[in-house]
Formats: C-alpha cells, structure tokens, sequence
C-alpha cells in the first residue's frame, strides 16, 4: 500500500539516531512542561520555535510532535497528583484521578492514564496515517470557495461553540483578526495598520504574537493571583496495575479512543467535549458506578484515552487541511509558515518525507512516553515543588529571548509586553484566547481565499456559493450559529425539562468547576459545552 | 452573577468593550484611509475585510457594553496556581512589568547578559522570593548560559553590549 511504504520511509527518517534524540528531548521537555504549572503545550511550542530554526524542519517537528503527546500526557499527570486541571481536557481525569490519588491509589491512576493514552495515542495515529490521505484526496478537488467555506467554519466553530459566551468569543476573534491585518497587503502591497511604524510592515511575527498572549499573558496573570498558600501534593511512587486493574482499564481505553478522535478531527471538536462523553459512558456501563465520585478507575482510562485520542485526531485537519482546531495545533502551524511550507492539501505531495517523518514520530514518542513515564513519575511530581518564583520569572525571561532571537529586534519585545498585557486583559474578562490566535493566523488566508474566490467570479458574490462542499458547510455554519436560538426556544417552551443536551446534564461538579447559570438578563445563552479553553 | 456591581470595580470590563470600540474606530479609519483604484483582477480589493473586521470588533463593543451593563461578566481564568479569591495583586504586576521594560530598554545597549539578569533577577523579587544571593547568582548564570547557548549551539548572536570583548 502507498500509505504502508510512505510510513516506512517516515520510519526511517525518524528513527535516526539524531532525530531520535530530538524525539526524546521533545518527550521530556513536553512532559516537564505539561507537569508544570501554567504551561501547556502550545506555550512550549511557541516558546520553542526561535530555538528550532536552527534545526532542519524534519526534526524540528519531530520535536514538536514529542512536546505535543508528552504534554498531554503531563497535564494529567498534575490533575491528578494536585486536583488543579491546568487544561480543560484534563479536567475530567482529575475528578476521579484524585479521589484515586487521596485513596492511596496514585500509582494506579497514573498507569492507568499512561498506558491508556499510549493505547489510544498508537490507535489515533493509526488512523489518522489512513484518514489524512484520504481527506487530502478529497480536498485536492477543492477550490478556493470551499476552502474560504471550510476555513470560515473552524473560525465559526471555535469561536461560537467552544468558551463560555460566544460575545466574548467574537470579540476575541475580531481582535485575532485586526492583528493578522497588519502588514502589507498581499494582493497591492499597501501598508495596513502600520501608523507608519516601518517594522510593522512585514506585519507581526506570529511568533511574538503566540508568546505574548500564551506565555506573557499568563505568567502576568497568575502573577497577580498567585496562590500564597502551597497546594497539598500526594507523593506518589512507580506507578503500576494490578490485574484487576487491567481487566477495568482496557475497555474503557478503546471506548475513549472511540470518542476521541473524530471530535479532535471536527473543526472546534477538541478534546473537552469526548473526555466528558467518556466519562458518562464510563459511568453508566460501570459495574461498580458507586465507587464514581470516589476514585473509578474506569473514570480516568477513559478520558485520559479520549484525550490523547482526541490530540491525533486534531491533527488530521492540520495536516491534511491546513486547519489548526486547537492552540498547539495552531502554533505547530504557525511554525510550518515560518518554515517557509505552505500548509493544506498540497503538503502531502510537496513535503511528503517531512509529513510522514512527523507521523512515524508521533508512534515512536508514543512509546518513549510510555517507557519514560512509568518510572520518571516520582521525579515529575517533585517537580510540582519548583519554587513559583522561578517558574514564573523563568516563563517571562524565556519568552523574552524567544521572542528577540527571532528577529534581534527591542522592538518585538514591546509588541510582546503590548500584546501580554492584552493576554492579561482577555484572562481577566474571560475572553478566550484561542479564537485570537486562530483569528491571527487563518485571517490572512481566509483573506487571500475570498479574494481569489471573487477574482475567479469577476466579483459576483454568488462565487462564494460556485461549489456544493461550500453551500454544504455554509448550512453548516447556520445551524451553528442558530443553535443557541433553537436551544432558547426549546427552553421556553419546556421549562421543566433540564438541558436537552446529553452531556450537560450529567456533567459533573468539581470545586473550582462552577457551572454558569443560564440567565435571562444576559443578551446571550450559554453554549453546549460550558468549560474552560485550552490552556496554552 | 449577582445584579450589576455599582463603581468602577463591577464596571472594569467596560474598558474591554472601548478596547474593542477602539480597536474597530481605528481599523475603520486606516482602510478607509486607503486609496485603490478598482482592479479587476481584484473586485474586494484590500478594504473589504478590514471593514467587516472593524464591524464585527465594534457589534462586539456595543454588545459588550450592553451585556456588561446589564450584569453579564466574563469569568475570569483558572488555573493550578492561580487563586481567585484575592484582587489582582498589582504590588506584583507593576515592579514584574518594569523588570520587562528595563529589559527592552537596556538590551541592545548593556547586551542580553546584564539584561536578562536584571529581568530574571527583578521577576523573582517582585514574585516574593527573598533569597537575594541565591537569586542573583541563578540570574547570572541563566542568562550567561542562555549567551552561549545560542551562540554556539545556535548560531544566534545575541548582543554582547557593555560586556563586548569580556565575553
């Protein structure tokens, strides 16, 4: 098969022992930073790119790939050792996990999770090796109206369906949108919000940009709140099952997966919606469901499963598409620009070897993840102890170097200070962050589509709707955007019933997990999925 | 989300809806400031979404404006070190952002070196760490490590400034 031979060329490429290392280093570095506090994968990301340009592309998204699975893997580990989810997708692992953790259970909840992601990690890269050709078969017949249709859909869908209120997604989104505005045009070359700044000509470095609102925006943020009193960490040693254990565990692993994976590929699908799916199917096929809300392990295979299921699954349309559905995603994207490779359907043929490369890395720090987080577990608890004085003045001191190494400028620095106080902002007013940085990086496209859209259509409007995959999405986009209007009305009509939908109702509490209240006096309701955005 | 918060304090989140307004006034302003002749080969031409991001940036403010006033509020972010229950803690904000500026200020000047120090150094005091000694020795380090590193690990050059010639 062509899928089969290109794989085994990935293979080869990947398992040199050069890019080999840099799979390591990226598991490590990935996990640390998910362990830590106030970092995620997307921070590393972004912060690591400057750092990367040195490299050849191949191993820097080799890299990527490892920083990509291993924080994932790293933010369930501190949701469950501290009960403080630091990215929503963890949230629902901590729920049980901890209770596991309380009850002495620690070592379980955390193999459970390893070996649960490793399983669902090795199935969603699967598929997603036999599902990004296709979908590039697919999408090589496209023209630019679909492409504007699709590209208009994942801006829509994550703004409007992810977040807790779409007005604060919006807003959001339009601030993304006015930053990837400046610069030169494209198309006449004229200078766009530049204030006649010369160095904002080439318009801002998305770089910057993704450290400012990631890194700056919250190093400032959880500055100002920093938490005085020390949270209770469970110590914990080399985890392991028992075969009780197991005989729980491996259904729930493969019934995660099963949920994961085509929300991560769905435009603002993430991985928020599948781990809560998860966890209620868990619930109702347990045949222990009262020991749920005391320390399940069923409760944490299955989200974990679903979640790292859902991180392959994200980068289906990335690659495929060239559509970022979540931060991480979006900065590896960005990352691709700065490399100078055109993301979308053409990648596959342009830049095959480096595509392939990337998923036989992302089967191959799988494994390294599950090899080196079963017996570093003990050191990445300790590292939950690093003092917050360092890890926060250590955030903004690399995210400084970061953001000047890429073009040796002062001048980036104050974008980054101007750009962090707007992350600040947006932490403060629930503004989500992942419509801008979308919005910054799929504006300028979603821009030169539609002007390409109506040059082929000599300006007619109705070129937009030339192509039914376009028409089709635009229907799409409707129900999305009329969703809430039509959850309203059912509303009104039965005010009886409890929410229509299905996970909402049986979405469970945590403490810091204050479930907002629909409230007639705001001009907007509250959407499907009322949680936190991914944390950068 | 109790009813509207009368004062500045309940009020704040109007700022981010001027923001927006501000933000929507002066992308208006600058595509319309531009002038293109109509081209066929390009009928939207470099206005057109410049215009549609300046309305849908001030709809947002009035509605934000409207929802703020009416009581409606973004909830602010959590996180694992994050503790809401205390006000923005600007006794913290303000000397860590001017550890920021002072690094802008003095990094093409006084070089990377003493610049970082001075930023990792003055991040760690305004976060309430009062090892001195030990702060200041890890900052120098930091910062001479990550000299070298990018220099010869990188390639990248980062400026050497005052201390040109010692290092």
């Amino acid at each position: 098969m062509d899928v089969w031979s290109s794989l085994m060329d990935g293979f080869s490429t990947a398992l040199t022992p050069l890019n080999l290392m840099y799979a390591m280093i990226g598991v490590i570095l990935g996990t640390a930073v998910g362990v830590l506090p106030g970092l995620g994968p997307a921070m590393t990301v972004a912060l690591l790119l400057p750092v990367t340009y040195a490299l050849e592309p191949t191993s820097a998204f080799i890299m990527f790939a490892g920083i990509y699975y291993g924080g994932m893997y790293g933010g369930s580990t501190t949701s469950i050792l501290l009960n403080t989810p630091g990215e929503s997708s963890s949230v629902v692992t901590a729920i049980e996990g901890n209770k596991m953790a309380k009850a002495g259970r620690a070592a379980q909840a955390l193999a459970t999770a390893a070996i649960g992601s490793f399983v669902a990690g090795t199935i969603g890269t699967t598929l997603l090796a036999v599902c990004a050709p296709i979908v590039v078969k697919f999408a090589v017949s496209l023209g630019s109206p679909s492409y504007f249709a699709i590209m208009m859909l994942a801006l829509l869908a994550v703004t409007a369906v992810l977040g807790k209120s779409r007005l604060r997604g919006f807003a959001s989104l339009g601030l993304g949108l006015a930053i990837g505005l400046v610069g030169l045009d494209s198309v006449t070359g004229q200078s766009r919000l530049t204030f006649g700044i010369p160095l904002l000509s080439d318009g801002l470095d998305i770089v910057v940009v993704a450290v400012a609102i990631f890194a700056v925006g919250e190093a400032l943020w959880v500055a100002a709140h920093l938490r005085r009193t020390p949270l209770h960490i469970i110590p914990v040693g080399r985890p392991w099952m028992g075969k009780k254990d197991w005989q729980r565990s491996w259904k729930p692993w493969l019934r995660g997966t099963v949920f994961g994976f085509p929300f991560g590929a769905l435009p603002a699908g993430g991985a928020e919606i599948p781990t809560f799916l998860s966890y209620v199917t868990e619930k109702r096929l347990s045949k222990h469901p009262e020991e749920f809300g005391h320390g399940a392990i069923e409760g944490v295979a299955g989200p974990e499963a679903a979640n790292n299921a859902a991180a392959a699954g994200t980068l289906t349309p990335m690659l495929a598409l060239g559509l970022p559905t979540n931060a991480t995603a979006a900065v590896m994207l960005a990352a691709f620009t700065s490399y100078g490779i055109q993301p979308g359907p053409q990648l596959f043929s342009s830049q095959g070897p480096l595509v392939w490369a990337l998923i036989a890395s992302l089967f191959i720090g799988n494994l390294l993840l599950l090899l080196i987080n079963l017996p570093l577990a003990p050191l990445w608890a300790k590292l939950l102890q690093l003092p917050r004085p360092y890890l926060y003045a250590g955030i903004l001191f690399f995210a400084t170097l970061g953001a000047y190494s890429v073009n040796l400028q002062a001048f980036d620095l104050v974008i980054l200070l101007v750009l962090g106080a707007l992350g600040f902002m947006m932490r403060r007013f629930g503004l989500p962050v992942l419509p801008l940085i979308l919005g910054v990086i799929l504006g300028p496209r979603l821009e030169g589509q539609l002007r390409k859209t109506l040059q082929l259509s000599a300006g007619d409007p109705a070129g937009l709707f030339s192509e039914p995959i376009a028409i089709g999405i635009y229907v799409i986009i409707a129900i999305i955007l009329a969703w809430p209007l039509v959850l309203k009305l059912i509303r009104r009509n039965r005010p009886a019933t409890v929410l229509p939908t299905g996970y909402d109702d049986a979405e469970p509490t945590t403490e810091h997990h204050v479930a907002s209240v629909p409230q007639a006096t705001t001009t907007e309701a509250p959407t499907p999925t009322e949680q936190k955005q991914e944390k950068p | 989300m109790s009813s509207a918060v009368t004062g500045f304090k309940g009020r704040a989140e109007l700022g981010v809806a001027l923001l927006l307004g501000v933000v929507g006034v002066l992308v208006f302003l600058d595509a319309n400031g531009l002038v293109t002749p109509y081209s066929k080969s390009d009928p939207v031409g470099p206005k057109t979404v410049p215009f549609i991001v300046a309305g849908i940036l001030l709809i947002c403010a009035v509605m934000l404006a409207i929802n703020v006033l009416r009581g409606g509020k973004g909830e602010a972010e959590e996180g694992e070190d994050v503790d809401l229950t205390h006000p923005a803690d600007w006794k913290t904000i303000l000397p860590l952002a001017g550890a920021f500026l002072l690094n802008i200020l003095l990094i093409d000047w006084a070089g990377w070196v003493i610049s970082g120090t001075i930023l990792f150094w003055g991040s760690v005091l305004a976060l309430g760490s009062r090892r001195y000694i030990r702060d200041g020795i890890i900052s120098v380090a930091l910062s001479l490590l990550t000299f070298y590193g990018f220099y010869l690990g990188l390639g990248i050059a980062l400026p050497a400034g005052l201390l040109e010639g010692i290092l």
